[in-house]
């Protein structure tokens, strides 16, 4: 079964939004830098926990999915700004199509993002939906 | 090293859904065409960079490097796969191109392949979400047609640029590509027909989206003194640059603009001693309809933001101030990922040796070559010319 | 004294009228509506199961708790429709909350009273003082046989339950389980779905076991029906609670703040700890509350709550009544799309 591991790896970020900041110029980063762009080595990174709070900064709907996704089209797909400044790619959830806008607030849900057919494992993730839903 | 590097050679394939060519076939056929036409014979070949995004994923194939110089019958020639997703060709080329210029050879083919119709188009759409960010974008749902649809939200956001404007750049693509007997598409289309076409990724449709294509295209490259002896028409590359940002779109400053592209222009320009407004056509990355207007405004052919107007008032058409993309462009003529940023340079050749048909530009003395990685992670960019009287 | 210190509920948006239900398979959607007292259900979105659900409640229960997870010492996740049959939700549960690494947790499954054994457990744990918080989840994504009479009601839905000694919200004075063994409802390893004895679900199975394990509870706590403030039973339909109660001696009006299954199904394993959650979300200082559960198989787990000062300000921000009035209608064929009931049909590469 591939990327078990990678998954796994993954669970802080995909599960709880846990990113990195550096201490030296207060850059935030999602998902979690090792080295800050803007530092470098005189950078001091350590953890940091986003609160899924956020804003949508684009949007589209997909109307053709990749592998895994088929069931779900269309859906929305943002970017959403996170309120402490970085921005990640999520689907936005629970909502109807046209009710995404940019500069809609988004919180945090958890949800299943795909499985390894039926037998692997499930791959659960953070997804946005609308704070202010119609 | 002053000495300057010539293209004296060019081969392309018919670019389409090509049942009866193999990855092996095509880049075959290429390579024979440009060395034919640069009148080698073969042996003067020092060395071979071929760009091919994802032959592993689409023919299960690595290693095509030696693979391709062996079937070249170039066998024992060095060999090098160069992969920058879809600026994989354009990137081939400026490595052969640094090797000429390093002075450490003379003559040097770049050429370019994919061959993508082997596995289902659903498989084909993962294979090339592999330019994009694996574990944040492709495990979001997320497609190169929805990374550049998310580009065209926010330009249409930030600058008003409407989906008609979009849609013109496809309408000019397809009016190119049928005068072109490579391309993929040979045939018209309205710009009803466009706007109307089937939905993929908000606001984004089917005829907005380059397809997916089978096709080789190659070069040979030749040093000052060498191109002089052996070519009547030798097309110089008076500049070779590259630049590179986050591979995540969603990591950019802006999702509006592609500043890897203006970082290479800015380069390319000063290296060739020459200013936007001295270009006289230029092929460029529309792997999307959108992608085309964000590159015209890096290119700093119009300014931020205007490139919808400026598409919309003709100006990048065949008879414009600046026609961009004579061969059909990614959407009218095909993109076979690896190969095209050979093709472009193939096509620019062609304007510049005044061999482009139907296609051709008047007084094309300077082109420009721009070939984007992914949604914008790389950018290569080439400006070419003849012999400037 | 073991207590609630806070809880969380979530239920998905979508709802299926059970007119639509009857339009399919040829009912009178009124007739059924009637008899089960049942007008419309919950459905999971096709990226929700009783893991995601699970998460939301506990996120949830930790924020009303005001609680550091870190502080939890054990995590229990009942449930009848847990996403894996080998490897538990409580985990998934835990990494969601930051709660790991140092604490117990494990699944049950006990038909419809997972979730309150789950609540037992954690009692145990806290009172023994082994746990400080103790975090007990009752959710499903229950599995509805087509055509058959419990489609109308198998719906989704979960609530989360921080158990502790300190800052209560309200304690829970006693609990007593009657427990027999009394095959009603069952699903074997590999089927799609449960089946049932028909009318051997009532007396023998429900009726039985609610109202053993009810005067069970009373009488050994020296309460009458008329010294509660509220009651709550399973409600696996409308008619059920309703009976129980009328038998036992409560009123319609001790019953109704947590008699929530006509807008949102039976959720199984969240039944009766939502119908409480709804009860808390309203309750006042001083409240008495019976809860008695129900599960297949069979057996009740019955409490005593009593209401404390806290409760006051502690209000949930996340109510019952704001996830029940959170909602979108759909009809059969998405809802079949939904819960993965066509073949072929799943978030699966």
């Amino acid at each position: 079964m591939k990327g078990i591991a990678t998954h796994w790896r993954l669970i802080p970020q995909r599960y709880n939004l846990v990113g990195t900041e550096c201490s030296n110029c207060g850059m935030k980063f999602f998902p979690p830098r090792d080295i800050c762009p803007k530092c470098r080595r005189s950078g001091d990174i350590g953890e940091f926990r986003f609160s899924g709070e956020g804003t949508v900064y684009s949007y589209t709907v997909i109307h053709t999915p990749p592998e895994g996704f088929e069931f779900q089209k269309p859906y929305v797909l943002g970017i959403i700004e996170l309120s402490e400044g970085p921005r990640l790619l999520s689907q936005i959830v629970d909502c109807k199509l046209g009710d995404v806008k940019i500069g809609s607030r988004v919180e945090q849900v958890f949800r299943k993002v795909v499985a390894d057919g039926s037998a692997g494992i499930i791959r659960y993730g953070y997804k946005f939906k609308l704070k202010d839903p119609k | 090293m002053t000495s300057r590097v010539a293209i004296i050679g060019t081969g392309i394939t018919e670019f389409g859904e090509l049942w009866d060519e193999s990855f092996r076939s095509l880049i075959t056929k290429a390579g024979t065409e440009a060395i034919n036409d640069s009148r080698l014979e073969g042996d003067e070949i020092e060395a071979l960079y071929v760009g091919s995004m994802s032959p592993g994923l689409f023919s299960g194939q690595e290693h095509v490097s030696s693979l391709v110089a062996d079937h070249a019958g170039l066998k024992g020639v060095p060999a090098t796969r160069v992969e920058a997703a879809c600026s994989s060709g354009a990137l081939a080329l400026r490595e052969a191109y640094l090797s000429i210029k390093s002075g450490e050879m003379d003559y040097v083919i770049a050429g370019g392949v994919e061959k993508m119709t082997d596995i289902p188009s659903n498989s084909a759409t993962v294979a090339l979400m592999g330019a994009g960010d694996q574990e944040w974008e492709a495990f979001k749902g997320a497609t190169f047609p929805g990374l550049y649809a998310l580009m065209a939200t926010r330009h249409m956001y930030e600058y008003g640029t409407t989906l008609e404007q979009i849609s013109q750049v496809s309408v000019k693509s397809h009016e190119n590509a049928a005068l072109n007997p490579k391309a993929q598409f040979r045939f018209k289309v309205s710009l009803e027909d466009v706007m109307n076409s089937t939905p993929v990724a908000d606001p984004l449709r089917l005829l907005h989206c380059s397809p997916i294509t089978d096709g080789a295209a190659a070069v040979v490259l030749a040093s000052e003194e060498k191109a002089r002896e052996i070519c009547d028409n030798p097309i110089w590359i008076n500049a070779s640059s590259c630049s590179t940002d986050t591979i995540a779109l969603h990591d950019r400053e802006y999702v509006s603009r592609t500043d890897a592209a203006t970082r290479a222009a800015g380069k390319a320009y000063r290296r060739a001693g020459i200013k936007p407004q001295d270009v006289d056509f230029a092929e460029v990355h529309d792997c999307f309809s959108i992608a085309e207007i964000m590159a015209i405004e890096s290119l700093g052919f119009c300014k931020l933001g205007e490139g919808g107007r400026f598409t919309e008032e003709g100006e990048t058409s065949l008879s414009g101030s600046i026609p961009i993309n004579t061969s059909g462009g990614l959407k009218g003529k095909g993109h076979p990922v690896g190969a095209t940023g050979i093709a472009q340079a193939v096509e620019a050749v062609a304007q510049l040796r005044g061999e482009a048909g139907k296609r051709q530009v008047e007084k094309a003395k300077i082109g420009l070559t721009h070939n984007v990685g992914g949604s914008g992670g790389t950018c290569v960019i080439h400006i070419l010319s003849g012999d400037l009287k | 004294m073991a207590g609630i210190v806070g809880y969380g509920v979530y239920l998905p948006r979508y709802r299926l009228k059970a007119g639509e239900i009857a339009r399919v398979w040829g009912m009178d959607g009124d007739r059924v509506s009637k008899s089960l007292l049942i007008d419309e259900k919950t459905v999971p979105s096709l990226d929700e199961d009783t893991a995601t659900i699970s998460v939301e409640a506990a996120r949830n229960a930790v924020e009303h708790a005001q609680i550091d997870a870190k502080d939890i010492g054990a995590i229990y996740v009942g449930s009848e429709s847990h996403p894996y049959v080998v490897k538990p939700t409580a985990t998934i549960v835990a990494a969601a909350i930051d709660a790991v690494e140092d604490l117990t947790a494990a699944d049950y499954e006990f038909a419809c009273k997972a979730g309150t054994a789950a609540i037992q457990t954690c009692m145990g744990l806290v009172d023994s003082q082994m746990i400080k918080y103790g975090l007990a989840i009752g959710a499903d994504t229950s599995q509805g046989r087509p055509g058959d009479a419990l489609e109308y009601t198998a719906s989704a839905g979960g609530a989360a339950y921080i158990i502790g000694r300190r800052d209560t919200i309200a304690e829970i004075l006693d609990t007593y389980s009657y427990t027999t063994d009394t095959p009603d409802f069952w699903r074997r390893e590999g089927m799609d779905f449960p089946s049932h004895g028909a009318r051997f679900t009532g007396r023998p199975a429900y009726f039985k076991h609610v109202i053993s394990a009810a005067k069970g509870v009373m009488e050994r706590n020296d309460k009458k029906p008329r010294d509660f403030d509220y009651v709550v039973f399973h409600q696996p339909n409308g008619k059920f609670p309703l009976n129980a109660a009328k038998t036992l001696g409560f009123s319609k009006e001790q019953l109704e703040t947590g008699l929530l299954i006509s807008n949102i199904g039976n959720t199984y394993s969240g039944a009766t700890p939502l119908g409480l959650a709804a009860i808390l979300d309203e309750a006042v200082e001083g409240d008495l509350i019976l809860a008695v559960s129900y599960g297949s198989g069979a057996g009740s787990d019955a409490f005593i709550i009593e209401v404390t000062e806290r409760i006051g300000d502690k209000r949930n921000q996340k109510t019952v009544a704001e996830y029940v009035n959170r909602k979108e209608y759909i009809d059969y064929s998405l809802y079949v799309k939904y819960k993965g009931k066509i073949k072929g049909v799943a978030l699966q590469k």
